[in-house]
């Protein structure tokens, strides 16, 4: 199952940001944490489908900008008292470059 | 090896504790509870509604066992502590086991007071306390008829109430000439006794009680006038006592509680103590509300973070008997020089008495309708001055809810289908069931599991409504100082206060100076902070994009489906065919779906994708067009009327004042959206005066109006003050701006703002102090340099091109 794509250099996607990574079947949303940890989880929040992509990063949870759910990058579990939870990929940071596994 | 903390108590002031110790470090002790009755913890306040048969034990338990098991703690119940060896720091139990602890929690609660006359040892006389209290009321009732209850106080009417529900003939004997003294006055306390005795219970007032009567089981009741009743069951409810036997035993410091300090500390530095078994400053709580904020900090000096303090607690009642509405809150007994206001309707059934000094509510009392019974406490609580509401008070608060729903927002009254939140769809149904099953006691619990008041907060006062009768006195009233978010204990005044006076000028300083308890802050604090530091320091702090919330990062507006909307600004709401042109081409080029004209007079163009941005902005900034920043916190638009350019009316140049304003002020990031508006003459066909910043001409110069707002709560402006020249109106519009900017909680309107500072603050600082205005002035224009550089432009050459452009693969 592991099969790696390079999909770009760490320093591409900003500290507390993301990048989407376009696929043939849906957008997978990378995010990067202040230590450098890199996930990788479906660019879908699992209340209205709003992009997490552009939500806010901290910790290890990003909070949905449509209506603030917040996730956890590593379950794709919602935190709190909110109830769903979203797909997650494998990443791995190999010679600052960033691979994912679909 | 980790520290051993050992609570005694397992009711909820203790528990309450854990739990807020767990959200601080899950492992810095292993903890043990002892708790004497054979139950996990439950809500001791719903016990009334248990005897009344509206809930049953299992409804009210709020943590189960599952929850000791899940956090590692063990839970002992059952096996009381007999003694604390505090020099060995070693607990025994009543069978003898043994227990060592690094630090202790005493949370030991209160006993039931009784009154120590002749037969009070009788088989048949109870306190009201707990589960089995209301076991033996329950068995009474079943079996026998007569039941009298001593005490017409908040808990003995709640007893009387229920034994009455249960079939049995209650008389309720109270010492006093009136119920509820200590909550209530003489006309409220005489329409809930007419009320209780409409339902069917019986009164003796001003009757002493003398003696139990009866052989092994109680009989009667025989009070000091030698008059005599027949009882089968006794209730005692005159009271509560600190249980603190255990503490004082072991040479804890007390008096008529366990003494604590500010930081729920014992005179034994390993020993805390919460609930109702403390004394703190002198006062014994006997409600549940103080024992939350007590938590909070007995948690955090055990998670050794040692910020925070205790400095009491203002209460507030309300009795739980369905079917009747009674809130009282502060000390409504009038001294000399206090100012009485009563609204009395005996029809109706309506009482309403606020006692006020120097223009402060002291004290509420409420009978019949109480929906405003939390926002009189807010008030209280706040020391909000009144003066300018005050002939209006009495009516309540009429933005409760949205506008036009009248009686409908009488809280009791409504159906469990009746809407609430209308962002949404929450009904008071599923609040209450929200608040009952998973047992929430604060608003922000609430909005956290039921999503009500949590999106535009137009019905927080609704929600705090049914809180507050839900769960009575239990309600955790919103201290009035309310931190930034779960990150920090400190409010937006000290953060703007300490970035300010200690030069904090970048994130990280902020956070690790004031203590921050995440690394990285979360999605409420980070924007907030942003925004400070760039209103405080716009020369040198450097805006951090990844704390702005995504429509300030991608400047445009996100919609439901992802894609974006993008709104060029037209100063002063003036255009040109050629303007309009280009918007149309772009519109074109872009197989833009939809267009409207905004209310704020400008062209949205909806549907935009993401990637489509950089360049759509590169088409519009050539055609001459900046970001009209509709998407941000920020200056949004200037709205003009034709003026007397063309108007007959018009009295002025509104249109070309309104463009020399969006000139000076577009582009400047503010604690909330911002709108201005020049109207041209009185008729004020721009609105201005329901605008953060408004002006009117008149034939004379300009009036000057701040603080409206036309959203979910309208609010008119309030006069500024009157000026003759542009000139002048440039200078007061910039030094207004600023204030505002410098001090206004990130996320608060101008007329918010302006309410909770009071006119005549803004006044001082930019009408009547011309130095002040001035230097105001000055420091808008510095930060006007660094914000007026269009983010548009920027994007469409290039910066933060990451922003907008996905990563495609080809998925193996």
């Amino acid at each position: 199952m592991s099969n790696w794509i390079e999909i770009a250099l760490l320093e591409d996607i900003p500290k507390l940001g993301s990048r989407v990574i376009k696929t043939d079947s849906m957008e997978v949303a990378v995010f990067r944490t202040t230590n450098d940890e890199v996930f990788a989880i479906k660019d879908e929040c699992p209340h209205k489908k709003g992009p997490l992509s552009q939500g806010i990063v901290h910790g290890t949870s990003v909070t949905c900008p449509l209506h603030n759910w917040k996730i956890d990058l590593a379950s794709g579990e919602a935190l709190g008292a909110d109830e769903g939870c979203t797909n997650t990929f494998s990443t791995k940071i190999e010679g600052g470059k960033v691979f994912l596994s679909l | 090896m980790k520290e051993r903390l050992v609570l005694i108590g397992n009711g909820m002031a203790g528990i309450r504790t854990l739990e807020e110790l767990l959200k601080l470090d899950t492992e810095q002790y292993d903890i043990t509870v002892f708790g004497a009755e054979p139950h996990p913890n439950y809500n001791r306040i719903m016990l009334s509604p248990v005897l009344a048969g509206e809930k049953t034990i299992d409804d009210i338990i709020l943590n189960e066992r599952d929850w000791y098991s899940e956090n590692g703690i063990t839970l002992k119940t059952g096996d009381a502590v007999s003694d604390i060896d505090r020099v060995s720091r070693k607990l025994t139990t009543e069978s003898g086991e043994e227990f060592v602890y690094d630090r202790l929690l005493l949370a030991t609660g209160s006993n039931p007071f009784i009154i120590p006359v002749p037969g009070h040892d009788k088989e048949g006389v109870i306190g009201f306390r707990d589960i089995a209290d209301v076991d033996t009321m329950l068995a009474a009732s079943k079996q026998y008829k007569k039941a009298v209850v001593i005490g017409g106080g908040l808990l003995g009417l709640e007893a009387a109430n229920g034994l009455m529900l249960n079939g049995m003939d209650v008389t309720v004997v109270h010492l006093m000439d009136k119920l509820m003294e200590r909550q209530l006055d003489m006309p409220a306390a005489n329409l809930l006794k007419a009320s209780l005795e409409e339902k069917g219970l019986k009164f003796m007032m001003e009757a002493s009680t003398a003696e139990i009567t009866g052989g092994d089981r109680v009989q009667g009741v025989k009070f000091t006038d030698g008059s005599e009743i027949d009882a089968d069951l006794v209730v005692m409810a005159v009271g509560i006592r600190p249980n603190m036997a255990l503490a004082q035993d072991a040479g804890i410091h007390c008096e008529r509680g366990i003494v604590v300090n500010d930081t729920m500390q014992t005179f034994d530095p390993r020993v805390y103590a919460v609930g109702e078994c403390v004394q703190h400053r002198n006062i014994c709580y006997g409600l549940v509300a103080p024992l939350f904020e007590q938590a909070k900090v007995a948690a955090n000096h055990l998670a050794n973070m040692g910020i925070a303090r205790y400095e009491g607690s203002l209460t507030s009642t309300k009795l739980k008997v369905t079917g009747i509405d009674l809130f009282s809150a502060g000390d409504f007994d009038e001294a000399e020089g206090d100012e009485t206001l009563v609204l009395q309707d005996p029809a109706a059934g309506v009482y309403k008495k606020l006692v006020i000094r120097d223009n402060k509510i002291k004290g509420a009392v409420m009978y019949g309708d109480t929906m405003d019974g939390t926002w009189y406490f807010q008030l209280l609580r706040e020391g909000t001055d009144i003066s300018a509401f005050r002939s209006t008070i009495l009516f309540g608060q009429h933005d409760l809810g949205d506008a036009g729903h009248g009686d409908e927002t009488r809280v009791a009254a409504l159906s469990n289908d009746a809407e609430i939140c209308g962002c949404n769809g929450v009904c008071k149904g599923d609040i209450v069931d929200a608040i009952v099953k998973k047992g929430l006691f604060t608003l922000d619990d609430v909005r956290a599991h039921t999503k009500a008041s949590s999106s535009c907060g137009s019905c927080t006062g609704l929600v705090e409504s049914i809180l507050a009768s839900t769960v009575g006195e239990g309600y955790d009233a919103a201290p009035s100082k309310k931190a930034i978010c779960g990150c920090t204990e400190h409010s937006h005044d000290e953060v703007i206060g300490s970035i300010k006076e200690y030069k904090l000028k970048d994130m990280q300083s902020v956070r690790s100076f004031l203590k921050w308890k995440n690394e990285d802050g979360c999605a409420t604090c980070r924007p907030a902070l942003n925004y400070y530091l760039l209103a405080r320091w716009p020369e040198e702090y450097k805006d951090d994009a990844q704390s702005r919330f995504i429509n300030e990062r991608a400047h445009g507006n996100i919609q439901k489906d992802g894609t974006y909307s993008v709104v060029p600004r037209m100063f002063g709401g003036l255009c040109t065919p050629s303007d309009l042109r280009a918007i149309a081409d772009v519109c074109d080029k872009y197989e833009v779906p939809e267009m409207k004209v905004t209310g704020g007079q400008r062209i949205d163009m909806f549907g935009i994708k993401k990637e489509d941005l950089p360049p759509m902005w590169k088409d519009l900034s050539d055609a001459g067009f900046v970001s009209g920043h509709a998407y941000g916190k920020a200056m949004r638009t200037v709205k003009t009327c034709a003026g007397k350019t063309w108007c007959r009316f018009g009295t002025q140049n509104s249109t070309g004042l309104g463009v020399k304003l969006e000139d000076l002020t577009w582009g400047s990031w503010m604690p909330h959206k911002f709108k201005l508006a020049v109207s041209g003459c009185p008729r004020n066909c721009s609105e201005a005066t329901i605008k953060d910043f408004g002006v009117v001409c008149v034939d004379s110069g300009y009036e000057l109006h701040i603080g409206g707002n036309g959203g979910i709560k309208v609010r008119v402006t309030d006069l500024l003050c009157k000026v003759e020249t542009e000139e002048e109106v440039l200078e007061y519009c910039g030094a207004f701006t600023q204030k505002y900017r410098e001090e206004a909680h990130y996320l608060e309107r101008t007329a918010p703002w302006v309410e909770r500072m009071g006119l005549d603050y803004v006044k001082k600082a930019v009408v009547e102090d011309a130095d002040n205005r001035k230097a105001l002035y000055e420091r808008f224009l510095v930060g006007q340099k660094v914000a007026q550089i269009d983010p548009w432009k920027a994007r469409a050459e290039g910066e933060a091109s990451h922003e907008f452009n996905k990563i495609e693969i080809t998925a193996a």
